[in-house]
């Protein structure tokens, strides 16, 4: 658990970056797609919604750059932070792996992602609110996308239902920290700014769709020592940001 | 060109009277510049032909995404992921509708592919280079995209709807990103550092006369061109959209502040162009026989993705014939 943040300035500069992150390493695995998707169409759709991670990542790292006021612009808190200073959720830095991972990634952060900005458009931070309209609307897209992928998968064929029971599976240990939240999260939902718990509603959703896909329900996810929003990451997000950040760690002075 | 030396069976031109009546009217249609539509009757050399083109456009599309997902997980701001992202989709869009018109003629789209991967059909020399450095992110959009514009400009008054009207878009969304590739190498060599001049100089270097070898070699004794340009699929001779290109790009390598790797390149009064030195088509014709670093790989991966992907593809259809059913048996 993360201390409580005295104050909120600061506080919503750290929230931010861990939208900010979970967006952006999501995106990377999408980028990782590029030219090896399963058909044309999904190239088209992939790279979609990986822009609009990416775009939603812009809004708030500019946001966080702005409250942090610290020399440090958008850019810099993309690719100058080390694995230990990145708060994204754990569950987004996992290997893209074949299709039904990539499906059940999605899924599962789509329908947290989609709970927390329906919250946040009630944001009282006016900036936050208005970031979180613009990125629900893509958000629902993704939600109904990933969905659908699940339907497919899970009543497709005996080799799709099997690699998607493997991939949930697998994922669903990461899933813990889609329904806890933090004393961090906790203090800016009280404040009236951030989302706070969406556990309900996303174990809802999801046992809903596992239904229908006819996939199992699995027990929830347990807390481990593990915690991506406090940079305690997998082995999977040093190689990540290797080669993510090349270029501004190999030229620190270039302009690009 | 995104199609080179495409066949289109010819040995040499029919006139007119020894046309068909059905060839003959086509070609009157043709020669007052009416469209041709997937239903109107066609010569099977012009249907083969503009299969051929259109599915090699296609399939260059779709390769030419490769060399760019090469830089994709390394690009180096939000502002550059986020255009080459875009950039990449769009390709993937235009590969997607070139596919779409080439289906118009009752090709299939499966079918093509699997030539592709079997190697019986060629995609754009220009793909099989590698990628070494992010400036060629800014040669390629200014160099490649900017050739492939010159080459389809005249497409979009081909005599065939479906191919015409679809290069309006795609000639659209390609000088957007002329203009993003020319803004990435004006910006290292504006705002860069010296190692970041010389990257930008080396992308040049490398794919400057790739560049000019995409128009293919001079067709001026082709019959292959002259019944493409009868068909009006072709408007204007490879030399000629060569030179254009040229004319055009040396300005602009002028204004970055940089070189081309050509000793005989200069502007001549007298003709109102640049002249250039001699391009060594041995290595154009080697490329498409495969001995490039990439060729080949460019096409594994292709396959592989297709390949790998058979299970999502066959899953879906499975989920819909499922679904029909389901709707069946509910009425």
């Amino acid at each position: 658990m993360t201390k409580a943040f005295s104050d909120t300035r600061n506080a919503l500069a750290e929230y931010l970056l861990r939208l900010a992150d979970t967006d952006m390493v999501l995106a990377q695995r999408l980028c990782e797609w590029c030219g090896n998707a399963p058909a044309l169409e999904e190239e088209v759709a992939m790279m979609n919604v990986g822009l609009d991670l990416l775009g939603q990542a812009r809004n708030w790292y500019d946001y966080a750059a702005e409250l942090l006021d610290d020399g440090r612009d958008a850019d810099h808190l993309a690719f100058r932070r080390n694995e230990r200073e990145y708060r994204n959720l754990l569950i987004a830095e996992q290997p893209r792996g074949d299709y039904a991972v990539t499906t059940a990634k999605q899924f599962l952060f789509d329908i947290w992602h989609h709970q927390v900005l329906s919250r946040l458009t009630e944001s009282s931070d006016e900036r936050i609110a208005a970031v979180a309209a613009k990125a629900l609307k893509e958000a629902t897209y993704h939600r109904r996308r990933s969905t659908e992928w699940m339907l497919r998968l899970g009543q497709g064929t005996e080799e799709s239902y099997r690699r998607l029971t493997d991939a949930v599976q697998n994922l669903w240990r990461f899933t813990y920290e889609l329904t806890d939240t933090d004393a961090l999260e906790d203090q800016l939902a009280e404040a009236g700014i951030g989302a706070g718990n969406v556990g309900d509603a996303w174990r809802t959703e999801v046992a809903r769709v596992f239904s229908e896909a006819g996939l199992e329900q699995p027990e929830p996810a347990r807390h481990f020592y593990m915690d991506g929003k406090n940079g305690k990451h997998t082995e999977h997000l040093g190689f990540l940001l290797a080669e993510m950040q090349y270029l501004q760690r190999a030229y620190p002075d270039a302009t690009w | 060109m995104y199609a080179q030396q495409v066949d289109t069976g010819a040995k040499r031109l029919k006139n007119l009277e020894e046309m068909s009546p059905e060839e003959r009217h086509f070609q009157e249609k043709v020669d007052a510049e009416v469209r041709i539509e997937p239903k109107n009757w066609m010569p099977e050399g012009y249907r083969k032909t503009l299969i051929r083109q259109i599915s090699q456009h296609a399939h260059s599309e779709i390769v030419g995404m490769l060399p760019e997902g090469n830089w994709l997980t390394r690009a180096p701001t939000l502002k550059r992921k986020l255009q080459l992202m875009a950039k990449i989709q769009d390709e993937a869009g235009h590969g997607l509708y070139l596919y779409s018109a080439m289906e118009t003629l009752g090709a299939d789209r499966d079918e093509e592919i699997e030539k592709l991967h079997r190697g019986e059909v060629k995609f754009s020399s220009i793909f099989t280079y590698p990628t070494l450095t992010w400036a060629d992110m800014g040669a390629i959009g200014w160099l490649v995209d900017g050739a492939a514009i010159v080459n389809q400009v005249p497409l979009q008054r081909c005599s065939y709807g479906p191919y015409a009207r679809a290069m309006i878009r795609v000639c659209k969304e390609e000088s957007f990103h002329q203009r993003q590739g020319y803004e990435i190498l004006l910006t290292m060599m504006r705002e860069g550092t010296d190692e970041q001049k010389a990257m930008v100089q080396d992308a040049i270097n490398r794919f400057w006369w790739p560049s000019l070898m995409m128009f293919g070699p001079s067709d001026a004794n082709s019959p292959n061109s002259a019944q493409s340009m009868a068909w009006k699929i072709k408007r204007h001779g490879n030399d000629e959209l060569r030179q254009r290109f040229l004319d055009q790009t040396v300005p602009q390598l002028e204004f970055l502040g940089c070189t081309a790797p050509d000793p005989d390149l200069k502007w001549n009064e007298e003709t109102g162009h640049y002249d250039f030195g001699e391009i060594q088509w041995q290595e154009f014709f080697d490329v498409l026989k495969g001995h490039s670093p990439c060729g080949v790989e460019r096409i594994q991966q292709r396959k592989s993705a297709i390949d790998e992907g058979q299970w999502v593809r066959d899953a879906a259809v499975a989920y819909a014939r499922k679904q029909k059913q389901k709707a069946k048996s509910a009425a």
